[in-house]
């Protein structure tokens, strides 16, 4: 994503030091090389995301060994045992205990013990009255809520940098998912249930999430972002969300704002502080300072915004918004409303 | 049982092919068994899901003021299918020494008595569903589902057992030698049995706990 | 050892002319559809399985197609989410079990020297049943019906309001419809390797292949119940409208998830456990000794079916449970993989004290281990619920399992296809060929799933029908489809290599590779009756071992060539101790008149057609009536007491 963190500082030395060893790593390294701009587990900027990375690279360094040793074994029959008689003798038992039992029992013993510790890092959340950010599923995207602020905005979470925040999962429909790898491992939305986990990210950026667990048609196109600010400007973020919307300042503007909220649009959205107050789609007191269109479908930009408008179905086949039967003389003044709201 | 050939030839012999006197269990008994070991964990899955359901409802159950299940019916019910178990045995019993009339008048006894839980089963509904249905909420699904489904497999039973009587009145069907089917339905008519005490316990004993 | 050609010393001309009088089924139309030989019906098993997966592997080539650029738009959502779903529902419904049944099927009674199934009727029941569900499901495809929901189909996306339409309908009916059959083919497997061994066949001498498919027939027995009431409590959901998966009524959605996976874990180790079986029957015969570690494999799959029924909730670790039943489940999850590290390093050891010949069903075997491993490393990983988090339902999750699942079960039924080829079809494949077919394979596969790690662990979810491209996914997807290219061009030729070994290839004789299991002293392809003489067992390596190859010719006895009447021996279960030889049914069209009626039960419960669907009951109940009628006797005979 365009607005997707950047950094250059590698996790940990040790990787960068065993990376070249095996052939197996030179792919690593091929596919490492192309994933500059992934949402990747293996690239962590947050606690969360930190931990399990610390696991996986012991997992992983502990499955090359096992796997060198398997195939050493077998190369050694392949390489030495070719033809010849049938073999009576040889029941081995104690090495196949000690090799296929034994010493796995040993790691995986280990291996749990640091599992559960990582486990219980994860389930540390902040504490009683730290900041709460709302999020509720829906198909296909995502709603958010702060407590005690009556605004909301949509599939884009700000969260003050450095600051572990709890965030309380709930669905609208059906089951989805919520994962930010490079933050915080998933959480699922259980329907008539709330389910909380947390973020907390290192530096200033925006990180990608999106909905992981299939909830239909559009489950591919259900991303947001985590912005993590410093403290002052989430703060002005916050104050936003209890203001009106920016009132429009042009007579296109002006006009755009009537046929919104005179028009259909307003029967599904609301925009603050206007008569704009539906329900059933996202809140659009702010879309023009939003990263994305229809949760992570399109960029934010004039041209994708007209033909969301026109028919959506074209861009995101099965989302719950039906063509619009705007007039074309009037969709610019629309598109120049709607861009206007930061 | 050492002499390998001498009970192989015993077993083969003419005399020994024309029945199915048991040396051993027969396969229909293993396949019976195995068929009610999977329906046995049908019913656990079942019975599973009405305990999860409730523990994961909330302190009132059953909910929405619906009344804890009443018992004088199902523990009539109780009492009338649990004991329609004896005669099938006894009939199972005469059949093996070759006692045609016992296998008919126990066979009948039952079904009399299967009939006369399905006919109370009905009662129930009837006193029930003007209180509930089955789309009220969870809890009526569950009741009337789980009740519902036992309540099917009694009629299979029952179907078993009515089938076991048509062939013996037939006659040359069943006798000490040839009663596999008879021990097989008897099985399954054990089986139902007692997974309605499960379901007792279940659906009518446990809300009032 | 018995040839078709020359009567074998201790077996009259005339037994074998009534055995074959008793055995051998007509070449007609009607044989055809009232067979009861389970060789017949363990091939027709292999074949439907076979179509069923190069209907579900075009699927994946489709949506590999999908995939191999960003934002493409071979597939519309909706096709796109249908095809994923049935591609998973067939690859594990529809072909993985029905395919290892097919091989247990045909190999099971010729492993035990057994003349047929414990139950054949039951038997010829269960394939038709098999067959028509599998059509049923497929055929929603064509009206865009088909079920879209994944293979697990979670709550509440499969209900009504959710999922209006008939998909999930489909979906719940299928798998319902199917599971009479996988429950009927169970129960078979298991009495038939209780009571229908060779005398001799103690449970110590019982072949690795057939411990295997018992297990996995126990498993089912106990683990399809729960499948079957969550399907039955989603079609009263979503016609009857019922709440036990709908929150607004009081139900819960994670039952669902519980039911499933109570049956789905056990489910993970239905498909693979006979798939180590068939690696474990493969071994001896190209590394030319017994299995290492006999009773330690037997331990270790009687240990596995058990402690599979107790880690279901490691699917479920990202759903917000309690960490306390995470820390056991995680605990169980770790557990379950010791048992299979036993069976692999028991393999590794056969192969190291082995004389190995390399022949494209060993190299199926390596290609196995290589495989399998892998998914092993990522399955323990997946135990641990903090890493679990992280990676379950992206791309990773999708390498593990195809690891797992081509590891475990492809590879070896890709071994079994060639090894078992020349007993099933009586001819030799190209070895040529056959190493084509597996390197391509082979490669194809790792091409394939490999970077699905990658990408996974780089952020992209599973069951996405498209990606934008400045996610850095681009290039591994691309790779994958290639992959899937030549995993599809190596499975062509595997297709190719038997056919051409059909039409073209030389006669294997009774024991091309000296196997040591039973089936290779009998046929190639095997009699009607499998045995001319039913052999006596003396060791675990009975076809190795010359006291039981003896047994059959100048030691063949009356008892054991039961020439008079269709009949085989019933032994007992634990020492298989003869007890009786019995008659064995005669071919009928009442297992396909039951599954037909079936299939227009649940075709009328699709379509909300309840009358019909009540005469179907009806006639089910009839055609079983009919079917199980006891034939009538003289009172002397069935013993009435005067």
């Amino acid at each position: 994503m365009e607005t997707t963190a950047q950094t250059s500082s590698r996790p940990a030395r040790r990787q960068r030091r065993f990376r070249p060893v095996l052939p197996l790593l030179s792919v690593l390294l091929l596919l490492a090389g192309c994933s500059g701009e992934s949402p990747s587990a293996l690239n962590p900027q947050g606690a969360g995301a930190a931990r399990v990375n610390g696991l996986w690279w012991l997992l992983f360094w502990i499955s090359v060994a096992v796997f060198a040793e398997v195939m050493a074994l077998l190369a050694w029959a392949l390489v030495f045992r070719r033809g010849g008689a049938r073999v009576r003798h040889g029941q081995p038992v104690r090495f196949v205990t000690v090799a296929g039992a034994g010493l796995p029992f040993i790691i995986l013993v280990a291996v749990y013990g640091v599992g559960l510790r990582d486990l219980a890092a994860l389930g540390a959340g902040p504490g009683r009255d730290a900041l709460t950010v709302e999020v509720i599923g829906h198909q296909w995207w995502w709603e958010v809520r702060y407590a005690g602020r009556s605004g909301a905005t949509a599939n884009e979470i700000h969260i003050p940098v450095g600051e572990r925040v709890k965030v309380r999962l709930r669905t609208n429909d059906v089951l989805h998912s919520f994962w930010v790898p490079q933050l915080m491992p998933k959480t699922d939305l259980i329907s008539g249930e709330t389910r909380e986990t947390w973020l907390e990210a290192r530096q200033a950026g925006s990180y990608r999430g999106q909905c992981a667990e299939y909830c239909g048609t559009q489950h591919a196109h259900m991303a947001f972002l985590v912005v993590a600010q410093p403290r002052a400007d989430f703060d002005a973020f916050l104050d936003r969300l209890d203001a009106p919307a920016r009132a429009p300042q042009t007579d296109a503007e002006r006009r755009g704002q009537q046929t919104f909220v005179q028009g259909t649009c307003a029967a599904c959205h609301s925009i603050r502080g206007t008569g704009a107050q539906g329900r059933v789609g996202p809140d659009l007191s702010n879309v023009g300072s939003r990263w994305s269109i229809g949760a992570g479908a399109v960029p934010n930009d004039a041209g994708h915004l007209g033909g969301w408008i026109a028919n959506s179905q074209t861009v995101k086949p099965g989302n719950a918004m039906p063509p619009q039967p705007v007039d074309a003389a009037r969709l610019p003044d629309l598109i120049a409303y709607l861009r206007s709201l930061e | 049982m050492t002499d390998r050939g001498g009970v192989v030839a015993a077993a083969t012999g003419v005399e020994a092919l024309t029945t199915e006197e048991p040396v051993g269990r027969p396969t229909g008994w293993w396949g019976m068994v195995m068929f009610v070991a999977t329906e046995a964990t049908l019913f656990a899955c079942l019975l599973g899901s009405y305990f999860y359901l409730r523990f994961q409802h909330g302190p009132v159950w059953p909910p929405d003021g619906i009344d804890k299940p009443k018992l004088l019916i199902p523990l009539v019910m109780t009492g009338v299918l649990v004991p329609s178990s004896l005669p099938v045995v006894w009939a199972e019993h005469g059949i093996r020494r070759g006692q045609r009339w016992r296998l008919r008048a126990g066979l009948a006894a039952t079904l009399v008595m299967g009939l006369s839980f399905m006919a109370l089963l009905v009662i129930e509904y009837r006193e029930d569903l003007t209180h509930f249905t089955m789309t009220t909420n969870v809890y009526g699904s569950l009741f009337y589902v789980i009740t519902g489904f036992h309540g099917l497999h009694v009629s299979v039973g029952l179907a078993m057992i009515g089938w076991l009587l048509a062939a013996s009145l037939r006659g040359g069907s069943f006798g000490s030698h040839r009663h596999e089917r008879v021990r097989n339905a008897a099985i399954y008519w054990h089986f139902v049995d007692t997974v309605w005490v499960a379901i007792l316990f279940t659906i009518y004993l446990s809300p009032r706990l | 050892m018995s040839t078709t050609t020359s009567t074998p010393p201790g077996i009259g001309r005339d037994d074998l002319a009534r055995l074959a009088e008793h055995w051998d089924e007509p070449r007609s139309l009607r044989a055809w559809f009232t067979t009861v030989d389970h060789k017949k019906i363990g091939r027709r098993y292999l074949v439907t399985a076979a179509f069923f997966f190069v209907l579900a592997g075009l699927s994946a080539l489709v949506m590999r197609t999908q995939l191999a650029r960003p934002e493409s738009g071979v597939l519309s959502p909706q096709e796109y989410n249908q095809l994923f779903t049935m591609h998973g529902t067939a690859m594990i419904f529809l072909f993985a079990t029905p395919m290892l049944f097919g091989f247990g099927n045909f190999l099971v009674p010729l492993m035990i020297g057994s003349r047929d199934m414990a139950f054949p009727r039951l038997n010829a029941f269960g394939y038709w049943v098999f067959l028509f569900a599998g059509l049923f499901m497929w055929a929603s495809l064509p009206f865009g019906a088909a079920p879209n929901n994944g293979w697990f189909a979670y709550a509440p996306l499969n209900q009504d309001q959710h999922n209006p339409g008939l998909h999930m309908d489909v979906y719940a009916l299928g798998l319902l419809f199917l599971g009479i059959s996988t429950t009927s083919g169970a129960i078979n497997f298991i009495v038939t390797a209780l009571k229908l061994r060779a005398p001799g066949m103690s449970l110590n001498r019982v072949p690795l292949f057939v411990w295997a498919i018992v297990a996995t027939a126990f498993m089912v027995v106990f683990a399809l119940p729960a499948l079957n009431t969550d399907n039955a409590l989603l079609f009263l959901d979503r016609r009857f409208d019922t709440h036990f998966f709908d929150p607004g009524g009081g139900g819960n959605v994670l039952l669902w998830q519980h039911l499933f996976w109570i049956f789905g874990h056990p489910d993970v180790y239905i498909i693979v456990m006979p798939g180590l079986g068939i690696v474990s029957a493969v071994l001896p015969a190209f590394t030319r000794r017994g299995v290492v570690g006999y009773p330690l494999i037997v331990l270790a799959i009687v240990a596995i079916s058990i402690v599979s029924f107790g880690v279901w909730v490691h699917h479920m670790f990202a759903t917000g449970l309690p960490q306390l039943s995470y820390s056991f489940f995680s605990a169980a999850s770790t557990i379950i993989t010791i048992p299979s590290g036993i069976q692999i390093f028991a393999w590794l050891a056969t192969m190291m004290l082995g004389r190995l010949v390399l022949r494209t069903p060993l190299l199926f075997v390596i290609g196995f281990i290589v495989t399998f491993v892998l998914g092993g490393f990522t399955g323990a990983m997946f135990a641990l619920t903090a890493f679990d988090q992280q990676v379950t339902d992206s791309y990773f999750v999708v390498a593990h399992f195809h690891y797992v699942l081509l590891g475990g079960a492809l590879f070896p039924i890709l071994a079994g296809i060639y090894f078992w080829l020349p007993k099933i079809t009586g001819r030799m494949y190209h070895e040529g060929l056959g190493r084509w077919a597996f390197w391509l394979v082979f490669t194809g596969m790792h091409v394939t799933f490999f970077p699905m790690h990658l990408y996974g662990l780089f952020g992209m979810p599973r069951r996405v029908y498209t990606y934008r491209s400045d996610l850095g996914w681009d290039v591994g997807n691309l790779i994958s489809s290639i992959g899937s290219y030549v995993l599809a061009l190596g499975l062509l030729l595997v297709l190719i290599g038997v056919v051409h070994a059909i039409r073209r290839g030389r006669p294997a004789g009774p024991d091309p590779w000296a196997g040591d299991s039973l089936e290779w002293s009998a046929a190639s392809p095997p009699e009607a009756y499998n045995f001319p003489v039913i052999p006596r067992v003396h060791s675990l390596h009975p076809t190795w071992d010359e006291r039981t190859a003896e047994s059959t010719t100048t030691g063949a006895t009356k008892d054991r060539i039961l020439s008079e009447g269709k009949r085989t021996l019933f032994t007992s279960e634990l020492d298989a101790r003869p007890e009786r030889a019995a008659q064995m049914p005669e071919p009928s069209f009442k297992p396909l008149v039951l599954a037909g009626v079936l299939l227009v039960f649940f075709t009328a419960l699709l379509l909300g057609a309840y009358p019909v669907a009540v005469a179907a009951v009806l006639a089910v109940a009839a055609t079983i009536a009919a079917w199980l009628w006891p034939p009538r006797r003289p009172d002397e005979e069935i013993g009435i007491a005067s």
